[in-house]
């Protein structure tokens, strides 16, 4: 059977943040304009808009992605997660509180990214070193903090984590 | 984005015939880190994506029964590099995977990607070529292999002709007693285009170079295979001077232009300085070790 080509408005069902999610879009609109103009998930946002600064990653199918570099027909079938979907009905995740407490944010334009980017390092890696977070976090562009604060934000959730696990 | 049309084929054939039918205005798309942002900002006019991401050829990572490994063109970096055996058999190939772009663009971006994409100064190619890989071609003529070294025909062109797909890399299993390097320069830490790279491949009998291959990025047209270092290097003893010989060839080899990234004579001197870290690199893991120069 030959390949249907879709274009104009595609039915695409995905998955974001464990719940099924159905939407309209053509198939040269991002994942990322997606979540934010058609599902209201304002949460990651459109910094460079070309792969370059990571304010718009979230994690799909396991991997961490620019989800500006998605497109929308591509989330089909897949599971998606966003920073929407980081804190639990009982309160932030570790991240976000150390986040907080270490001033890691000025104006959070960059913020989601930075947390859903170190969520997925420490899953992979639950005691990074000092190197390995900025390594991880180098996709990630912050213009206000200077990072020395984030790069300790995920160092201190990475050991609160770990003492809870 | 201008308007698009998408297609997710789930055979090889499909793929070929949607390429063929609609020409140079269909693309193949990967992880879309090139394509998607070069269409985006009209440097590319594609019309017709095709999604590789559903072809079971295409996202294969397997060891053949000969010891080779195919490696299909749509298989993400950070598959590559959290793949152990991989990274141990073939760990030029990983050092670029590690650097290209950031860890978002490597959970997309893949090594067939950023072959086809042909740009001279593409990470995973010069690694490609010192581990002598193979492109498997298909088209509306057939099949075809292409070594990597006459893949590139010029800056983001290559011999891919219209209805033409890359499917898989062939690598071979490369022989006990040999290590593999890649490393390039760029003016900091990560997430940068390489002002040059340089791959290097050795075999080693005791002390001694039984075969060896080098290959250089961001210096030519295309990245460049460097045949006659790697052929100077047999029967030499795996040593400094050894690797200036080879490292004196490769800047013989480059010929790169001034641009915003480097000059004519930084880029000369930079063949010469990362073809001999990327020797040592290599010559390190032959010997069961690693690489003490960084990326």
């Amino acid at each position: 059977m030959a390949t249907e080509i879709l274009s104009g408005k595609v039915h695409v069902q995905t998955t974001i943040n464990g719940e099924q999610v159905d939407f309209l879009a053509e198939p040269r609109e991002s994942l990322l304009e997606v979540l934010r103009d058609h599902l209201g998930l304002t949460g990651a946002k459109e910094g460079c808009n070309n792969g370059n600064c990571g304010a718009c990653n979230v994690v799909m199918d396991g991997a961490l992605v620019n989800s500006c570099c998605v497109l929308s027909v591509e989330a089909a079938g897949a599971s998606i997660e966003t920073i929407e979907g980081v804190a639990s009905p009982e309160g932030l995740h570790p991240l976000q509180q150390s986040f907080l407490e270490n001033a890691a944010l000025q104006c959070g334009v960059c913020t989601p990214g930075f947390i859903v980017a170190a969520k997925a390092l420490l899953e992979e890696n639950p005691n990074p070193t000092e190197y390995e977070v900025r390594w991880w976090l180098a996709g990630n562009l912050c213009r206000c903090t200077g990072y020395d604060k984030i790069v300790r934000a995920v160092l201190d959730a990475a050991e609160r984590m770990r003492a809870e696990a | 984005m201008r308007a698009i049309q998408y297609a997710a084929p789930s055979t090889v054939e499909d793929a070929v015939a949607i390429l063929a039918e609609h020409g140079s205005d269909a693309r193949m798309l990967a992880g879309g880190t090139d394509l998607i942002v070069q269409v985006r900002e009209d440097a590319r006019d594609t019309g017709v994506f095709v999604d590789a991401k559903k072809i079971p050829e295409l996202m294969e990572l397997s060891v053949n029964a000969d010891g080779s490994t195919t490696l299909g063109a749509a298989v993400p970096c950070h598959q590559l590099y959290n793949d152990a055996h991989f990274t141990a058999t073939y760990p030029a190939v990983t050092d670029a995977a590690r650097i290209i772009g950031s860890t978002g663009i490597q959970g997309r971006a893949s090594v067939g990607g950023n072959l086809c994409n042909s740009g001279p100064a593409g990470d995973t190619i010069p690694p490609l070529i010192v581990h002598s890989a193979v492109c498997n071609i298909a088209g509306p003529d057939g099949e075809r292999t292409v070594a990597v070294e006459d893949f590139c025909t010029a800056p983001g062109r290559n011999v891919l002709a219209d209805g033409e797909l890359l499917v898989s890399l062939t690598l071979p299993k490369p022989p006990a007693g040999s290590g593999s390097h890649y490393l390039r320069f760029i003016p900091r830490n990560e997430m940068d285009i390489a002002v040059v790279g340089a791959g290097a491949w050795l075999q080693l009998d005791g002390e001694t170079i039984t075969a060896a291959r080098t290959g250089l990025g961001a210096v030519a047209p295309t990245p460049l295979f460097v045949q006659a270092a790697g052929d100077a290097l047999v029967g030499m003893t795996a040593d400094e001077d050894a690797f200036a010989v080879a490292a004196d060839i490769a800047r013989d080899a480059a010929s790169p232009i001034d641009d915003m990234r480097g000059t004519i004579a930084h880029r000369k001197q930079l063949s010469y300085v990362l073809t001999q870290r990327a020797l040592r690199g290599a010559k390190a893991r032959a010997q069961g070790g690693s690489p003490t120069n960084g990326h």
